[in-house]
């Protein structure tokens, strides 16, 4: 693959976010005027003061723009960790949340409402049981000596996420059905509405961490994606490369599910994606798929906002629009994913 | 011969048993949604089959109750005599997720399975079901919240509490009445425009005729979400809400309640600046939601109060003492009422 091409696809893939921006910010369902948006906009910018009601201000800053960059947030890391996962385990079938990362989220949450938390602390506990979850899988994985260690870790966190999920269920069963069900059923299918330039704060650390990470150690995952042989001839310690990955991918993905909820397709068909405008090398991969995914939750998101007169979750709306996606490439593309 | 015996016998049993049951005065009733059900002439022990029927049973005869769908939290448990809280938990047997297990609800002998809420087909279809696999006579009693009077009337004349039934029903009526035509002195101009949240993060609501709003339509608010049109509940954004724009906010959720005045995003709405944001007391069973049942009744004079401060001018305390005392069964003591109240506060 060409460098050219590889900047062409960048170059694309930051104009289609830069332009769902403007258009993110253009619309929703309070009616903001482009000439209110543009002083208050500049009013911040300058530090000064406009003459736009207080409660447009508000919308552009308080509401629109928080829930903007949240929705690009949780789109580039969900969609950075999914490329990651698919080099590391070598496999086009993972998502982020193979090692039970939004199991164990779903489950905080959930325990968080059922126990009537403040949204602060149901946040903070998906967070936490999502790392928790995916630190299980891999302890368990790494107790498990003489198998291939990829598939020991795969299936220890498909094991995780099947009991959490099972804890999800029981929860539900339990909860109050006037009260507690709607708000976990809510949350399960994820949504943006309530983001806040708190929830984006919250995130960003870990999610551009996570990118960080990824982004430095690049060249060792693209020589892992092509075995752990290869790799240990080249002098990569796969071992370690492979738990420093696990680490920044769960930080990210469950940053990004503790605010949104659980969001999915995004970690697995945008890696994709990627991979059909660059290749499957990852040093291309990471940008071109970081890029993609947040340009393509903050698309849907804008859809789910805008589109109806009621929310539509967005869980609901990127597997509406994902599917037909994914078979659309799955037909035309015969280019090779690894 | 043995085996001879045993056919006879079986055979006079046989012969006997309409004429035994008939003895026992067997009657035929007809539920709100026409099933006609045989029962039986005394009815002793009722198993209410999910939390508003349970309510409704448990305000006329408790002593006819035989068990909660859910145990009472810590916080709730107060509210009701030790002897009515004590009772066992048989789980529920709704539609909505059924947690009882049927031999644990026929192991406490029900005489009648009473069921509150929707009669839609499914419910009804579901009464028929339960009924046949139990063989014990299952009601289903509509729920609506303008038919609570007739609710009571047609239980307390099913299960022989006909004068708890009347009085509930006169009491019941006497109230909607009178919320009713006080409401009506209020000028369709001076309705608030008021939005009810919902869940941690407030941002459910109900959309027009829905059951979760129909003790604040009741009360002559103005939904501001019934623009979006008829239906249940729904999620909808802080955007929308900023449009919307109400003067008063209403709330079950305490988090939310919370978090909603430290929150910049709310803090150009009217109903924050001005401090008109309210938390429904939900103690034992909420005042204008859930579950959906007689509990709410009170919430109709909270919510008046609130909304039209120029027609309900009595306190509340003493009818909310009243209301607990004839529903609960208890008279809640003055540092019970104190919490309550102070709920609202802000």
């Amino acid at each position: 693959m060409s460098t050219g091409r590889t900047s062409a696809a960048i170059g694309f893939a930051a104009l289609a976010l830069c332009a769902l921006v403007i258009l993110a910010f253009a619309v929703g369902r309070f009616p903001v005027a482009p000439s209110e948006f543009g002083a208050v906009v500049w009013a911040w910018v300058s530090g000064g003061s406009s003459d736009v009601p207080a409660t447009v201000q508000t919308v552009v800053l308080n509401v629109r723009g928080p829930r903007i960059l949240a929705a690009i947030v949780v789109g580039a890391a969900l969609s950075a960790a999914g490329a990651a996962y698919q080099s590391l385990f070598r496999n086009p079938l993972v998502s982020p949340d193979i090692l039970g990362v939004s199991s164990g989220a779903a489950l905080g949450a959930v325990l968080g409402i059922f126990f009537s938390l403040d949204v602060l602390f149901i946040q903070a506990l998906a967070f936490g049981c999502g790392l928790a979850a995916v630190a299980t899988a891999y302890f368990i994985a790494s107790r498990m000596r003489g198998h291939d260690p990829i598939l020991v870790l795969v299936l220890a966190g498909v094991v995780i996420g099947a009991l959490l999920g099972a804890g999800v269920a029981l929860l539900k069963y339990l909860a109050d059905p006037y009260n507690q069900l709607p708000a976990i059923t809510y949350w399960l299918l994820g949504s943006l509405s309530a983001a806040t330039r708190a929830d984006f704060l919250a995130v960003l650390p870990a999610a551009a961490g996570g990118i960080l990470v990824l982004w430095l150690l690049r060249w060792r995952i693209s020589v892992l994606a092509l075995g752990d042989d290869e790799a240990a001839s080249v002098g990569v310690e796969t071992g370690r490369v492979r738990a420093l990955v696990i680490t920044a991918a769960t930080l990210m993905t469950a940053a990004a599910v503790s605010i949104s909820g659980v969001i999915g397709w995004v970690g697995l068909l945008i890696p994709h994606f990627a991979r059909l405008l660059v290749g499957p090398d990852f040093t291309r991969l990471l940008p071109v798929a970081t890029l993609l995914g947040a340009a393509f939750v903050l698309g849907v998101d804008t859809v789910a906002r805008t589109a109806g007169r009621i929310e539509i979750p967005l869980g609901v709306l990127t597997a509406v629009i994902g599917t037909p996606l994914f078979l659309w490439l799955l037909a035309t593309a015969r280019r090779s994913w690894q | 011969m043995l085996s001879r015996r045993r056919f006879a016998s079986a055979v006079a049993l046989g012969a006997l048993a309409p004429g035994w049951v008939r003895a026992q005065g067997e009657r035929t009733v007809t539920d709100s949604v026409g099933r006609r059900v045989q029962l039986p002439a005394r009815v002793e022990r009722v198993y209410a089959a999910g939390p508003p029927a349970s309510i409704v049973l448990f305000a006329m005869a408790p002593d006819k109750v035989l068990g909660w769908t859910s145990p009472f939290r810590p916080d709730e448990r107060p509210f009701v005599p030790a002897r009515y809280a004590d009772l066992p938990t048989l789980g529920r047997l709704t539609g909505r997720g059924n947690t009882a297990n049927v031999e644990v609800v026929l192991a406490a002998k029900p005489d009648l399975i009473f069921d509150y809420g929707s009669t839609s087909p499914t419910f009804a279809s579901l009464a028929d079901r339960v009924q046949e696999q139990t063989g014990i006579p299952y009601l289903l009693i509509d729920g609506a919240f303008d038919r609570i009077p007739d609710a009571f009337r047609l239980l307390g004349g099913i299960i022989g509490s006909e004068a708890q039934g009347v009085q509930w029903a006169r009491y019941c009526a006497d109230m909607l009445g009178d919320v009713r035509t006080r409401v009506a002195r209020v000028p369709e101009a001076k309705r608030p425009r008021v939005y009810y949240g919902r869940g941690p993060s407030g941002l459910q609501t109900g959309l027009s005729g829905s059951i979760n709003m129909e003790c604040i339509e009741r009360v002559g608010a103005l939904n501001v979400a019934a623009e979006l049109g008829q239906g249940g509940l729904v999620q909808v954004s802080v955007e929308q809400v900023l449009r919307w724009a109400p003067e008063v906010i209403v709330t079950t959720d305490p988090n939310f309640f919370a978090s909603v005045r430290r929150d910049p995003a709310w803090q150009s709405l009217p109903a924050v600046r001005e401090r008109r944001v309210h938390l429904a007391p939900g103690l034992p069973f909420g005042w204008i939601d859930s579950p959906p049942s007689v509990n709410r009744l009170i919430g109709l004079h909270w919510l008046g109060r609130i909304l039209h401060p120029q027609v309900f001018t009595e306190p509340l305390r003493p009818i909310v003492r009243d209301f607990y005392t004839r529903a609960y069964h208890q008279t809640p003591s003055e540092a019970q009422l104190d919490a309550l109240l102070a709920t609202d506060r802000t």
